[in-house]
C-alpha cells in the first residue's frame, strides 16, 4: 500500500515536471504539424494517469528490507558508485579487488574467501579481458605513469 | 522452392569456420547463463552485447554469437530446475514441477535427457516455423505505413504490459516511463535538445545498453544481496547417464503439442517463453489420463514445458525480425543489438539484407544441433559449473557488467547511469512494476514518435488518419483487447492447481524478462 502510494505521488510530480519541461522545448520553423512537444505531452499524460491510479488503488506491499538490510544495500550502492568513479583514474585492478571483495563479503561474511574472490576477480578478469578478449583496459593508476 | 534457395544462402553464410566457432562458444556460454539461477537470458545477452562490440565483431558474427546464447539459455535453464529445484531462468520454472521429483527418484539423468530432446524438438521445429512464417509476415508488413506502425507499437506495449503485469496501471506506467526516457536527447526532426538539462552527456540520448544492463543485471545484485544468496540449495546427485528410449518414445506427441502451443505463445507479442512453457504444461496436464502423476515426476511434465519454452523462444523471433517489435524481454534485448548494429528489422530487411536473416536462421539450426550434443553427453560440465558459490559468482557478474559498459563508452557517467538504472530496477521490481516495458519504451520510443509524426505529416495534422485503414483498426482493436482482456482472464490463467509457490509467483515470472 505505502510503497505504491509513495511511488505514485513521486511520479505525479515527475510527470508534471516532465510536461512542464516539454513545454519549454524549442521548436524550429522547419517543424512538422505536431512538432517535438506533442508526443512528450502524451507520455507525460500517461504517466500522470497511471500514477494517480496507483495512488488511488494501491496493491498490497511487498516485503521491504529492514533497517539492517537497507544499510547493507546502501553500502552496496555506495561501493558501485565509487567503483564507477574510480575505474578511470585508478585503473582496473585495484578498484575491482576492493569492489568485488566487498560484494563477496556482503553475500557471505567470511574475510578470507572475500579477499580471495576480490583478488582473483581483479587480476583474473583483467587478464581475460585484456589479453584473451583484447579490450583496452588500464591495469594500474594513471598517476603512477606520470 | 524459394525457401530452399534462401536456406542455402543462409547456410553458405553460417557454415564458415568463424561463425561455427562463435555458435559453439555462444551455445556454451548460453547454457551456463541459463543454468545459473539469477542470470537469465536477457541478463546474459545484455551483458554480452557490449563485450561483443568491444571485440569488433561484424554484424553477422555478433548476431550468431548472441542468438546462440539466447537459444543456449533456453536449454540451460532446465539443468538447475531438475537438479536444484530452482529454475535457472523464468521459463524453466515449470520444469521444476516434474523434473525435481524425477531427480529425487534417482532419475536425474533421464529427466535431463528427456528435457534436452524436448528442447531440441521445440527449438528445431520453431526455427523451421520461423523460416516458413517470417517471409509471409514480412510480405504483409510491406503494406504498413506510419499509422499502421504506430498502431503496432501500441499493440506491443499493450499486450506486453497487459499480459505481463498484475495491474494495468503499473503496466502503463512502465511503458510510459521507458518512452519518457527515450525522449531525452536531440529531437530527430528539428535537432533541438529535449530533457537534457544542459548536460552534454545526455545530448546523444540514453544508451539503451546502459539501461538494459542496469535494469536487469545491476538490480539483480541488490536482490541477491537482500536474499543472502540463500538460493544456493543443496542439489541432487547426477547418477549414470543413459538414454531413456522408452520415455522418449512415450513423450513424442507431448513434445509436438508443447511445441505448437509454445510457438503460438511466442509469436504473440508480449507473451514470450514463460507463458509458452506454462501453457504447454497446463495443456498437457489437462488432456492427460494420469493427471495425478503430474508434479510427482511424470516425464511428460518435463517434456511439455521444455518443448514449449524453446518453441516460444523461436516464435518470439518472428515478430522481432519481420516487424521490429519484440515479443519478449530477451527479444527486446536482441532488438537492441540489431539497432546498435545499424540493422533495422522489418520487411525491408528480408529483401535488402537476406544474407543476415537467412544466415541467422541457418545458424539457429546449427546451434540447435550443437546444443543437443552439448546437453546430453557433456551435461556434466554444466553441472560442475553450477556448483560455483554465489559469493564468487555475483561479484564476477557485477564486474563483467561494469567492464562491458566501460569498454563500450569509456565514460564514468554511463557507469553511474547504469547504477542508477539498477536502483530504479530494484524499486520497480519491488513494486511489482514490470521492467520489460521500460526497456521496450526506451528502445522503441523514437521510432514510435517518428511514425506518429510522419503520419501527421501525411494527413496534415488530422488525427483520425491513425485509424483509416483496416490493418490499423485491427491492430488498435487487438491492442485494446490485449490490454484489457487479461484483467478478466487473469483469474482463469492463474487458476490451475500448480503448487502454491508456483501459482503465487507465476505472474511475476510471466511478467519478467524471458
Amino acid at each position: 500500500m505505502r510503497g505504491d502510494r509513495i511511488f505514485g505521488l513521486v511520479m505525479i510530480f515527475a510527470a508534471l515536471g516532465y510536461i512542464l519541461s516539454a513545454a519549454g522545448i524549442e521548436t524550429s520553423f522547419l517543424s512538422d504539424p505536431i512538432g517535438p512537444r506533442v508526443f512528450p505531452y502524451i507520455i507525460g499524460g500517461v504517466v500522470l494517469v497511471s500514477a494517480i491510479a496507483m495512488l488511488l488503488q494501491p496493491d498490497p506491499d511487498a516485503e521491504w528490507p529492514g533497517t539492517v538490510m537497507l544499510a547493507k544495500l546502501a553500502l552496496t550502492l555506495a561501493v558501485l558508485i565509487l567503483y564507477a568513479m574510480s575505474v578511470r583514474p585508478l585503473g582496473f585492478i585495484l578498484p575491482t579487488i576492493v569492489a568485488a571483495g566487498v560484494l563477496s563479503f556482503q553475500i557471505s561474511p567470511r574475510p578470507v574467501p572475500a579477499v580471495m574472490t576480490g583478488v582473483g576477480l581483479g587480476v583474473g578478469l583483467f587478464f581475460v579481458f585484456k589479453y584473451a578478449l583484447g579490450l583496452g583496459l588500464i591495469a594500474l593508476p594513471r598517476a603512477l605513469f606520470g | 522452392m524459394d525457401i530452399l534457395s534462401n536456406l542455402a544462402l543462409g547456410f553458405s553464410v553460417a557454415l564458415t569456420p568463424t561463425t561455427l566457432f562463435l555458435a559453439i562458444v555462444g551455445c556454451f556460454l548460453g547454457t551456463i547463463i541459463g543454468a545459473l539461477p539469477g542470470l537469465g537470458p536477457s541478463n546474459g545477452v545484455a551483458l554480452l552485447i557490449p563485450i561483443s562490440f568491444s571485440l569488433g565483431l561484424d554484424a553477422m558474427s555478433a548476431l550468431v554469437l548472441l542468438t546462440s546464447v539466447y537459444y543456449g539459455c533456453m536449454y540451460g535453464g532446465r539443468i538447475s530446475s531438475i537438479l536444484l529445484n530452482i529454475p535457472g531462468d523464468e521459463p524453466a520454472m515449470m520444469t521444476t514441477l516434474d523434473g525435481y521429483p524425477m531427480a529425487k527418484q534417482g532419475r536425474a539423468g533421464d529427466a535431463l535427457v528427456i528435457s534436452a530432446v524436448a528442447s531440441f524438438v521445440g527449438a528445431f521445429l520453431a526455427t523451421a516455423g520461423l523460416a516458413l512464417m517470417a517471409p509471409l509476415l514480412a510480405g504483409v508488413a510491406y503494406k504498413f505505413g506510419p499509422s499502421e506502425y504506430f498502431a503496432l507499437y501500441m499493440l506491443a506495449f499493450c499486450t506486453l504490459g497487459g499480459i505481463g503485469s498484475n495491474n494495468q496501471a503499473k503496466a502503463a506506467m512502465a511503458a510510459a516511463l521507458g518512452l519518457a526516457l527515450s525522449m531525452v536527447g536531440l529531437d530527430q526532426t528539428t535537432g533541438m535538445p529535449r530533457f537534457t538539462f544542459g548536460n552534454m552527456h545526455l545530448l546523444d540520448g540514453i544508451d539503451f545498453l546502459v539501461a538494459i544492463v542496469g535494469l536487469f543485471a545491476v538490480s539483480e545484485v541488490f536482490f541477491f544481496i537482500e536474499s543472502h544468496g540463500k538460493d544456493s540449495a543443496i542439489g541432487v546427485k547426477l547418477g549414470k547417464l543413459t538414454i531413456p528410449w522408452k520415455d522418449l518414445m512415450a513423450t513424442r506427441w507431448t513434445m509436438i503439442r508443447g511445441t505448437i502451443i509454445g510457438f503460438i505463445a511466442g509469436v504473440l507479442p508480449g507473451a514470450g517463453a514463460s507463458l509458452g512453457s506454462f501453457l504447454a504444461y497446463v495443456g498437457e496436464k489437462s488432456i492427460a489420463k494420469d493427471k495425478d502423476t503430474f508434479g510427482k515426476g511424470n516425464p511428460r511434465g518435463v517434456a511439455a514445458p521444455e518443448a514449449g519454452n524453446n518453441a516460444a523462444a523461436g516464435g518470439a523471433l518472428v515478430p522481432m525480425l519481420t516487424l521490429g517489435v519484440p515479443g519478449s524481454g530477451t527479444t527486446a534485448v536482441l532488438l537492441a543489438l540489431l539497432l546498435t548494429l545499424n540493422i533495422t528489422p522489418g520487411p525491408l530487411l528480408f529483401t535488402e539484407r537476406p544474407e543476415i536473416v537467412w544466415g541467422l536462421i541457418a545458424s539457429l539450426f546449427i546451434g540447435n544441433i550443437v546444443l543437443l550434443i552439448m546437453n546430453i553427453p557433456m551435461v556434466r560440465i554444466f553441472v560442475y559449473i553450477l556448483s560455483v558459490p554465489g559469493y564468487i559468482l555475483l561479484p564476477g557478474i557485477t564486474m563483467i557488467a561494469f567492464v562491458g559498459i566501460f569498454s563500450l563508452t569509456g565514460s564514468s557517467f554511463d557507469m553511474l547511469m547504469m547504477v542508477g538504472f539498477g536502483v530504479l530496477g530494484y524499486v520497480l521490481r519491488k513494486l511489482d512494476i514490470p521492467t520489460v516495458p521500460v526497456i521496450l519504451g526506451i528502445l522503441l520510443g523514437n521510432h514510435m514518435e517518428d511514425s506518429l509524426r510522419r503520419a501527421m505529416v501525411l494527413s496534415d495534422g488530422d488525427w483520425t488518419y491513425l485509424f483509416n485503414s483496416g490493418i490499423s483498426i485491427g491492430l488498435w482493436t487487438a491492442a485494446v483487447l490485449g490490454f484489457l482482456a487479461p484483467m478478466f482472464l487473469r483469474h482463469f490463467l492463474k487458476k490451475p492447481d500448480v503448487p502454491a509457490y508456483t501459482a503465487e509467483h507465476m505472474a511475476d515470472h510471466i511478467a519478467d524478462k524471458d
